[in-house]
């Protein structure tokens, strides 16, 4: 502790588990909107990464409740948001914002993308996974071109409209630290759209690791035009991300309010591994550079490396925005509950190692979606290769 | 009769009683009059005052028709931290460091204008002497608690309702509805509300409503010592806390935040956040 702060301020309230919250929920809405690059802007090279993107952002979209259920006093009575809202609530609204987007968006896209191949894979199975994929198709099994048709336009349209969805979801997120106005690090109307293109990143990012290292398992060739696509993709949303923090920054020294000289310290002290570190340097500009050199963003490469060096440097580089993105949430999560509400002091936050919120629960809820993903990748195989079509084999 | 037409002294064999006699039982009687009769006299006067601060009894308790708030005016505190102990007490509050419904600040503002804000304890105990280099310019104890706003936004972000405003102007949780989400105590510009221990529930000043609707007073305000918390009606006239926002240029805490808080300040120093 330093300088003053309001006794009840000496706990952190919000501790390791909600910086969990919007990571995990950005990484939904980033793979969400890389999957409608495929879909609605028709990026066609994207293509082998757009059922991935959508089993990844159901994955992790089944297990962003969690760390905020596991985070309640009283977890027992969380159904309350959802029978008596108040209705003047940012919080309120996610119950809907979240059943909206796994419901509507997510499973009927899933659905209708996947219902041709459950129908066949139904038709070819034995046993219980005969069972499994009649069931999955809710016994729709009509396979004719007009039906085909409609899938695919329903797709077309619940992506269209799944886009906003994807917004919103984190958006909304955003909007529920950018609303506290007793809070001068969250309060700021950037504070959405900042969330919302940093999902983007981190979206973008993990399926290109995910892509590289489920093709190494499996033995396949990584599409190398793909590869550059997503880099292409993850460097611009990067540029617009890092314009977007800059602004805030460049905006909030230039307005110079009361809190500055307070935020200063903060950023000079307790986050500067964090902020300055892990954020700018290491998730950011060095990311930022070798995106820039070898990926085709910019002029088709400045220096155009092998396959291989290439595959290596965009899997570095978007394991070290991953890093970054989760020191953005922690940054803003854990930072703006550092400094006191008096402006006098700043305080400290230590994680707990075991506990319900500690750092155990933490890797269990981050490795949480990756099984899910892989069971998911197990029925739902993403692989558009008529022989693990066949074969059923999945991963 | 006048003053100048007694005579000095009483012929000794006048039967009559004399005039200084006279005079002397008038005193008297009138001193035994006022002593009896100055208890009912001073009870008429502070009438308005004790109805303000004792509203009715139990059964006939209307939160409708009543509109509570606080003044604190900071020349009288003398940081005793009697409040401070009294609301643990009187609340339930765990007798840590980390909790507090109202607790105590001592600003200290040496010559060089530099500020120094402690409040050890919460002031619970007291404060130590001030440990000051340089040369105390000006030091005033603040006494902070839930400013039970008119527009509080720990009641716009709970999720489910659980935390409310009353019609007699106070905020209170429901600690068998709150789900522990904590939004409210990241909502609240003052750090006025806390996460209870134990019932992993948001917890705050109730301004001892429990003892409002009994007639009472909250209980920082029965104990301090020096009249500094003045507890009373907002928009009543005839009432201790309108008297005292009449008397004094009042502020608020963070007004620009809009919360609109119904703890009013006297002589509030400009450093006090």
């Amino acid at each position: 502790m330093q300088g003053y702060i309001y006794p009840n301020e000496f706990e952190l309230q919000w501790s390791l588990l909600i910086v969990l919250y919007p990571y995990i929920t950005g990484l939904v809405a980033g793979a969400f909107i890389l999957a409608s690059l495929e879909r609605v802007f028709n990026v066609k090279e994207v293509q082998p990464t757009y059922r991935l993107a959508l089993l990844t952002a159901l994955a992790f979209l089944l297990v962003a409740p969690l760390p905020l259920q596991a985070h309640l006093g009283h977890p027992e009575r969380s159904y309350e948001i959802f029978l008596t809202p108040n209705r003047k609530s940012a919080m309120a609204m996610f119950g809907f914002v979240y059943a909206w987007y796994l419901t509507v968006v997510l499973l009927l896209e899933i659905w209708f993308e996947y219902r041709k191949d459950m129908v066949l894979w139904a038709r070819e199975a034995v046993g219980w996974r005969r069972w499994l994929y009649y069931g999955l198709t809710l016994g729709a099994t009509d396979l004719s071109d007009p039906s085909l048709k409609f899938d695919d336009a329903a797709g077309r349209w619940i992506t269209v409209i799944g886009i906003p969805s994807a917004f919103l979801l984190h958006g909304y997120v955003g909007f529920i630290f950018g609303s506290v106005k007793a809070n001068p690090w969250w309060s700021s109307v950037l504070m959405p759209v900042v969330f919302l293109f940093s999902a983007i990143v981190s979206g973008i990012a993990l399926v290109l690791i995910l892509y590289v290292v489920i093709s190494l398992f499996r033995s396949r060739p990584v599409d190398m035009r793909c590869l550059d696509k997503l880099a292409s993709f993850l460097f611009y949303a990067m540029i617009v991300d890092v314009s977007l923090e800059m602004l805030d920054f460049v905006h909030r020294l230039y307005e110079s309010e009361e809190s500055i000289d307070i935020l200063s310290q903060m950023i000079e002290s307790r986050l500067f591994i964090s902020l300055i570190v892990l954020q700018l340097v290491l998730g950011t500009l060095i990311p930022l550079g070798f995106l820039g050199v070898f990926s085709p963003a910019l002029h088709r490469g400045l220096a155009r490396g092998s396959d291989e060096l290439r595959r290596l440097i965009y899997l570095m580089s978007a394991v070290l925005v991953e890093i970054g993105i989760f020191s953005i949430r922690w940054n803003v999560v854990i930072g703006g509950q550092l400094f006191s509400k008096s402006l006098r002091g700043l305080t400290v936050y230590k994680v707990e190692l075991l506990g319900l919120e500690g750092l155990a629960t933490t890797l269990v809820l981050l490795a949480l979606p990756f099984v899910i993903l892989w069971v998911l990748v197990k029925v739902l195989p993403p692989w558009e290769e008529p022989a693990g079509l066949r074969r059923l084999d999945g991963v | 009769m006048t003053r100048d037409e007694e005579p000095s002294v009483a012929p000794a064999d006048d039967p009559r009683p004399t005039p200084a006699v006279d005079r002397r039982r008038f005193v008297e009687d009138a001193l035994k009059a006022c002593a009896a009769g100055c208890p009912l006299i001073l009870a008429v006067m502070r009438l308005p005052a004790a109805a303000a601060q004792r509203p009715a009894g139990e059964a006939a308790y209307d939160p409708a028709e009543h509109l509570y708030g606080m003044g604190i005016d900071i020349q009288k505190c003398i940081g005793c931290g009697r409040c401070v102990a009294a609301c643990k007490a009187e609340n339930d509050v765990p007798l840590d460091g980390y909790h507090f419904n109202t607790w105590v600040e001592r600003y200290v503002i040496d010559e060089d204008g530099d500020v120094t804000v402690d409040s050890p304890n919460g002031g619970f105990d007291g404060f130590p002497p001030p440990a000051a280099e340089s040369e105390i310019r000006r030091t005033f104890f603040v006494p902070k608690l839930c400013n039970h706003c008119a527009n509080p936004p720990c009641v716009q972000v709970c999720p489910v309702g659980a935390t409310f405003s009353t019609p007699d102007g106070v905020v209170l949780v429901d600690e068998q509805y709150c789900i522990g989400c904590r939004y409210c105590i990241q909502a609240c510009p003052y750090g006025a509300r806390w996460f209870h221990p134990t019932k992993h529930v948001a917890a705050k000043c109730t301004l001892c409503y429990h003892r409002l609707v009994k007639g009472l007073v909250p209980a920082c305000v029965e104990v301090c010592p020096t009249g500094a918390r003045i507890f009373g009606e907002v928009e009543q006239r005839p009432t201790p806390l309108a008297r005292f926002m009449r008397m004094n240029d009042v502020q608020v805490l963070k007004p620009h935040l809009n919360t609109r808080p119904k703890v009013y300040y006297a002589n509030l120093d400009g450093e006090v956040r």
